[in-house]
């Protein structure tokens, strides 16, 4: 098919998301914890949003005609890599099935879509709507599983041309080790991160207050570009604290599907016990637990929102990637002292700043070694932006244009030429 | 998607269930259906709602309260009255295209708002599909089925994909010698004039406010004198698409006074036309007398098709019938100089003057008829005019070169062979049914005749074999060139002129460029971690 005519299909496939949003909503909401209004206001209409910008990308993939030394002449064709495998995470199962789904349907790929054991319905919706919408069988295909089995048969399927995954760096590097011992498919990795937000005593302290708080605690932690570690300048701590504490007490955490709450359940059970015990771990470390970090009622996986000071970077709760509501608070003197803590981490997936000052922002912004800078914003993301981790929260970009390019490859043809009044 | 072949083989499959012979008195067996032409026109069933100009959101009279009229092409009568816009129509249009674009809605929605109207008005555009190329047919004269297969889908086509432009408008940051953050940002240039012909109303509205609008500029279109009514339509539709009041104003008029005046506008920030190249000149000139707006200009043509030794020659006979005949020979780039090689010259164009006698001519409401008339008297007068000059400077006529019946604008399908390049017919653009073909003995002749001409719009190129293909793709000094094929015009190929046929690309990413600005911004970064 043309790629407008793909992208006719991806058009129709995001009406119908919208059409059905309190559904998937739902879904999502159940399955995972998440806010159901957050849901229907940001995760769907986000897919769909998703799907109508590669939809409107899928005519305008361009190849080059080059400009090759005498006597030949040639241009590059951007073609689609083939069958593209994707393993998606459980803590935005619309806005990751789509993250992929869009620029590999766009590039005229086809897919086998696993979605985390802990979040397979809203996919299964999804397929059933791409079908309704004309995308013929076969291009897109879902199969719920386990990672072990069903993730591990993807990565070293000898027909599969790419793989692409979201979730934890350990199973990113089984994924890769898998995919090098079978058919070196290229493979792209979105990963954990343990990103810092550094605080300037210039800052708006209410915005900064608000812009810390929700960095962390937004989908209850379980979102990878967390701030969980906060750096603040010591003109402004005591201040910020004191807010930040203030905005923590007020903190609503109940069923997701209640308008009121802010905070839903953490995703299942595993989870919860591990952030259990990583707030546990900070306190027998050493750091203050200044709120929170207390689980909520008797049923299900609820935590109140835990806020650590008196951190130091060697604790585990500075170091490792909780993946829940706790955030760890620390201090700082100087701008490059901030860089160098920013810095000390393996990850590399996202950071904060909040200035006011231009030459501040320019040099942090070019200093942390991080895929997404964040100024005076956090989890600010869009679709046009690329995203995507330096170090070890994992390699490729998506979202923007670039998101392609994963789903492509490049064929260049040379042919000589004869006679060509120009070079 | 070839349109070339499509086209041809739907109206040639039209034809086949539609033998149409008829004597004239010679022995030749011809099909043009001057019989068709002669019976009472098919009477639309649509009315003109929309005849007033659009100004600020809403139709209006012009100031002066003047009207004028348009006409059925097929018999000289008018269709309905329009309201004529002057310089005050075109002040009030910009006033309110530069109110929306300072301090309005539009530039300052998000893109993706944007592209959402755009989308919105492109699904309006397929539900009205047959009221819009009904417009077009009456007020143009071209087929219907042309006009409702092919442009109306292409003209949806083309605003999907630029409004699939509209939230990946890209700048860039750029490497510095020096410790400096380097970013150029594409804004929207502001108020775009757009001035678009007759020959292709609807296509050309498209081709001129998609990119506009997609860009986040606000418009002000000033239409034919000919084919007033399709863009009113398409303008209301777009309105109820969400498009905000004062981005799209749409002024009816002529070319001297309110084509003139938007020219010279001191608010206007950018001019696109296509039209003649004449009328080109005198674009740029008062633009550069004015404010020194950027203009684009879509001019004419004179373009070769060339038809190589190794030619299977039935297909470019085919293939060169539609180059030249297509919209009753009114394209910019017409295939218009049909250069064949010696060696297929004779059997090319005993086929070429056949299939002009099977072209059938007339009611293009008529299904099956590839040929309605000419837009109006002047061009009809003009063509007739070349037709003339044609005989007397020697060429051969080898069919055609008459009016038919004795209302509308219909000629016959018309070749001349034994064309020399120093003939009037081989030199000016005709914008008719008027074929010339001419003989060449080897690529490197026809390189040099074909390129010896002021414009530059577009070129044809008949061969199998790959090293006269890029031989001729590289000599020829055009903007388009087919190979194989012709009028291929999906929406992401770039189209504009060589040399006199204009400047700037119209399609395809190129043509985003015309409605942005690049502003560059600098800043000095303190001890940067790298350059």
């Amino acid at each position: 098919m043309s790629g407008s005519e793909r992208g006719m299909i991806m058009m129709k496939f995001a009406d119908l998301i919208e059409k059905n949003v309190e559904e998937l909503a739902a879904l999502d909401a159940i399955n995972g914890g998440k806010l159901f209004s957050h849901c229907k206001a940001m995760d769907i209409p986000g897919a769909a949003r998703n799907l109508r910008y590669y939809a409107g990308a899928a005519d305008k993939i361009h190849g080059t005609v080059l400009k090759l030394s005498k006597g030949f002449q040639g241009y590059t064709l951007r073609e689609p890599i083939g069958v593209v495998g994707s393993i998606i995470p459980w803590n935005f199962p619309a806005i990751m099935f789509f993250m992929k789904a869009g620029p590999a349907l766009a590039a005229g790929c086809s897919m086998v879509v696993k979605p985390a054991e802990q979040t397979p319905l809203s996919a299964l919706y999804y397929a059933y709507l791409a079908k309704l919408a004309g995308l013929p069988d076969g291009v897109l295909n879902v199969v719920n599983g386990f990672g072990e089995t069903a993730g591990a048969a993807i990565s070293s399927h000898m027909d599969i041309d790419k793989v692409t995954f979201t979730g934890s760096t350990e199973v990113g590097r089984k994924i890769m080790a898998a995919a090098a011992a079978s058919n070196l498919k290229p493979v792209s990795l979105e990963l954990g991160g343990k990103s810092p937000l550094l605080i300037f005593e210039d800052a708006d302290i209410d915005q900064a207050v608000n812009i810390a708080f929700n960095a962390i605690f937004y989908n209850k932690g379980e979102i990878c570009v967390a701030s969980s570690r906060v750096y603040v300048q010591e003109g402004i701590y005591q201040t910020f604290v004191k807010k930040l504490v203030e905005k923590a007490n007020a903190w609503v955490i109940g069923d997701p599907f209640d308008p009121r709450v802010n905070q839903g359940p953490q995703t299942d059970k595993k989870q919860f016990e591990k952030i259990l015990s990583y707030i546990e771990h900070g306190k027998r470390e050493g750091a203050t637990l200044l709120t929170g970090g207390k689980r909520l009622g008797s049923k299900g996986f609820y935590i109140e929102p835990a806020i650590f000071t008196d951190v130091k970077e060697d604790m585990t709760i500075a170091k490792e990637e909780i993946f829940g509501p706790v955030m760890s608070l620390m201090k700082f003197k100087t701008m490059e002292e901030a860089i160098k803590r920013a810095n000390n981490t393996t990850y590399g997936l996202a950071a904060g700043v909040i200035t006011k000052n231009l030459n501040v922002a320019n040099t942090v912004s070019r200093s942390i070694r991080a895929g997404i800078i964040w100024l005076n914003c956090y989890t600010a993301f869009d679709v046009d932006c690329p995203y995507g981790g330096y170090k070890m929260s994992g390699f490729g970009r998506e979202f923007g244009l670039d998101a392609l390019n994963q789903y492509l490859q490049i064929k260049s043809i040379v042919t000589p030429i004869h006679d060509s009044p120009w070079h | 998607m070839a349109a070339a072949s499509r086209i041809s083989s739907l109206l040639s499959r039209s034809l086949l269930s539609k033998g149409r012979i008829c004597g004239l008195g010679r022995s030749v067996v011809c099909s043009y259906t001057t019989a068709a032409a002669l019976e009472k026109p098919i009477t639309p069933s649509i009315n003109v709602n929309y005849t007033k100009l659009l100004i600020n959101g809403n139709f209006v009279d012009s100031a002066s309260g003047k009207t004028f009229p348009t006409y059925d092409p097929r018999t000289g009568d008018v269709i309905a009255h329009v309201a004529e816009g002057d310089a005050e129509d075109i002040n009030r249009a910009v006033s309110a295209a530069r109110k929306a674009f300072d301090e309005g809605p539009w530039p300052k929605m998000t893109a993706y708002e944007r592209s959402r109207v755009l989308f919105r008005f492109a699904d309006l555009i397929d539900q009205h599909t047959e009221e819009l190329a009904t417009l077009e047919t009456w007020d143009n004269g071209k087929p219907y089925e042309q006009a409702a297969k092919i442009e109306l889908p292409m003209i949806s086509r083309l605003i999907r994909y630029y409004a699939g432009w509209a939230d990946k408008i890209h700048g860039l940051t750029v490497p510095a010698d020096s410790p400096h953050l380097l970013q150029t940002i594409h804004e929207p240039i502001g108020v775009a004039g757009q001035i678009i012909p007759w020959n292709f109303p609807l296509l050309m509205f498209a081709w001129k406010v998609g990119p506009a609008l997609a860009c986040g500029n606000t418009v002000v279109i000033k239409t034919a004198e000919q084919t007033p009514l399709s863009a009113l339509y398409a303008a209301k539709l777009l309105h109820e698409a969400g498009l905000p009041p004062g981005v799209l104003n749409v002024v009816s008029g002529f070319g001297p006074t309110a084509g003139a005046a938007l020219a010279t506008h001191m608010q206007v920030d950018k001019l696109a036309f296509t039209g003649s190249t004449e009328t080109g000149k005198i674009v740029l000139e008062l633009a550069a007398k004015s404010n020194l707006k950027p203009i684009t200009l879509e001019l004419g043509g004179k373009s070769p098709f060339i038809v190589c030794k190794d030619a299977d020659v039935d297909k470019a006979v085919e293939l060169a019938h539609f180059a030249l005949f297509f919209n009753q020979g009114q394209c910019c780039c017409a295939g218009s100089r049909t250069y064949v090689h010696e060696s297929v010259y004779d059997e090319f164009l005993e086929k070429a003057k056949a299939r002009a006698l099977k072209r059938s001519v007339g009611d293009p409401f008529v299904t099956g008829i590839e040929q309605g008339p000419q837009i109006d008297s002047e061009q009809f007068e003009k063509i007739m005019r070349y037709i003339r000059s044609g005989v007397e400077s020697g060429a051969t006529l080898e069919t055609g070169g008459e009016r038919i019946g004795d209302k509308g604008f219909y000629i016959q399908p018309t070749v001349f062979s034994n064309v020399k390049e120093d003939m009037l017919i081989a030199k000016d653009e005709i914008f008719g049914p008027v074929q010339s073909i001419l003989k060449f003995k080897d690529i490197n002749e026809v390189i040099r005749r074909a390129n010896t001409t002021s414009y530059g719009l577009a070129a044809g190129v008949f061969t199998q074999d790959i090293d006269t293909a890029n031989t001729l793709t590289r000599a020829l000094k055009v903007g388009t060139v087919w190979i194989n094929c012709y009028d291929v015009f999906d929406a992401a190929i770039p189209f504009g002129g060589y040399k006199m046929s204009g400047q700037g690309r119209e399609k395809g990413i190129h043509c985003l460029s015309n409605y942005l600005q690049v502003k560059a911004v600098v800043t000095p970064l303190k001890d940067p971690a790298w350059i």
